[in-house]
């Protein structure tokens, strides 16, 4: 039969990410909180699904059809989450490229700001935001946070210390949360820092 | 009024019709050449595809482009596709699309883009200022290589 081979099939990708014409390069990545999918446009970081399924159609739209799974755009990223989900890494340092404007961008930028280890409540997200009244429009944010992980809105609990919700499940939030907790007690611990 | 079919993500226009890309340039240039010819055709659809304005006819379009490369490698002077083309020749036909699969063979003999203009206007039935831009020529020049591939085909059929 002919068909294309594996061989051939990787051969055009990388062709493809090398002409720069690809509006947005994707690929998947395994973690220890599942497979993830990552986006990436040449100006940064696009999404990070925990679905590895996740339909291409709203990508499309926000950045252009030129999409095509390929690995070496993505592997700065892949690089950087490797490093982090082994303790290594608290900080990324990636450029992004959201869609995103108004008060969802505002928030995504206090969202940023909450460090690596520490909690915050989605109260305390809306008062740094000006708009203190505004938690559950942050739960709408962090719900719809196109770049879990990398903006950590695991780090934003309930007010009474539940973990409420996470696009990922709640499975991977207390996840992220222990791997968060535990490198830190590990550097305290450590008498070489 | 026509549907409006929005233009897939690449990567699904890709994986729906990679293999009936590879297999017509497999039939016209033996696996080894149409790798290359492969990895040309789908290149220069990512360039043209932020150009279409509807997802319709994608099949059709991304044949008619490789259609186009085969061309091309045909008219380069050293090349040996001719002879590679026997050999392949003689395997099944790997379109799944039974109009254009029966085209292909009918028209296996004719000059190449006479062939390419009857596949793509009796096959796919793709207009002639289309079938023209594909093949880097004009509206009249495709209309005339049909209709020159369709009386060669009677005048074959009828020896």
């Amino acid at each position: 039969m002919n068909t294309v081979s594996p061989e051939l099939d990787r051969r055009f990708r990388d062709a493809a990410a090398a002409t720069g014409l690809l509006d947005v390069a994707y690929d998947l990545v395994d973690s220890p909180v599942g497979t993830l999918l990552v986006a990436v446009s040449e100006r940064g970081l696009c999404k990070i699904s925990f679905d590895p399924d996740d339909r291409l159609e709203p990508l499309a739209r926000a950045y252009g059809t030129r999409i095509l799974r390929t690995a070496k755009p993505v592997d700065p990223v892949r690089r950087q989450l490797d490093e982090y989900f082994e303790g290594e890494r608290h900080d990324f340092e990636l450029p992004l490229d959201l869609t995103v404007s108004g008060f969802y961008a505002q928030v995504l930028d206090e969202l940023a700001r909450v460090p690596y280890g520490e909690t915050t409540t989605y109260g305390a997200l809306a008062a740094r935001t000006g708009h203190p009244k505004a938690a559950r429009a942050i739960g709408t944010v962090m719900h719809n946070n196109p770049v879990p992980i990398v903006l950590p809105c695991h780090r934003v609990i309930g007010s009474t210390g539940s973990l409420t919700g996470y696009g990922g499940g709640l499975e991977a939030k207390r996840f992220l949360l222990e791997l968060e907790r535990g490198a830190t007690l590990f550097q305290v611990e450590s008498p070489s820092r | 009024m026509m549907e409006v079919v929005t233009v897939p993500p690449f990567e699904s226009f890709y994986e729906e019709h990679r293999d009936a890309v590879f297999g017509l340039l497999a039939r016209r240039l033996g696996r080894g050449r149409a790798e290359d010819a492969f990895q040309e055709t789908f290149i220069r659809a990512l360039r043209a595809y932020p150009r279409l304005e509807h997802g319709r006819h994608l099949r059709a379009w991304v044949l008619t482009i490789a259609e186009r490369i085969a061309i091309d490698e045909y008219r380069k002077p050293n090349n040996t596709s001719a002879h590679e083309h026997m050999e392949f020749g003689l395997e099944a036909p790997p379109e799944p699309e039974a109009a254009y699969a029966e085209l292909a063979d009918l028209t296996d003999r004719l000059p190449p883009t006479e062939r390419a203009a009857v596949v793509l206007r009796y096959g796919y039935d793709l207009p002639y200022d289309q079938i023209g831009r594909a093949l880097g020529s004009s509206e009249e020049a495709a209309r005339q290589a049909a209709s020159s591939g369709v009386r060669r085909l009677r005048r074959e059929g009828a020896q």
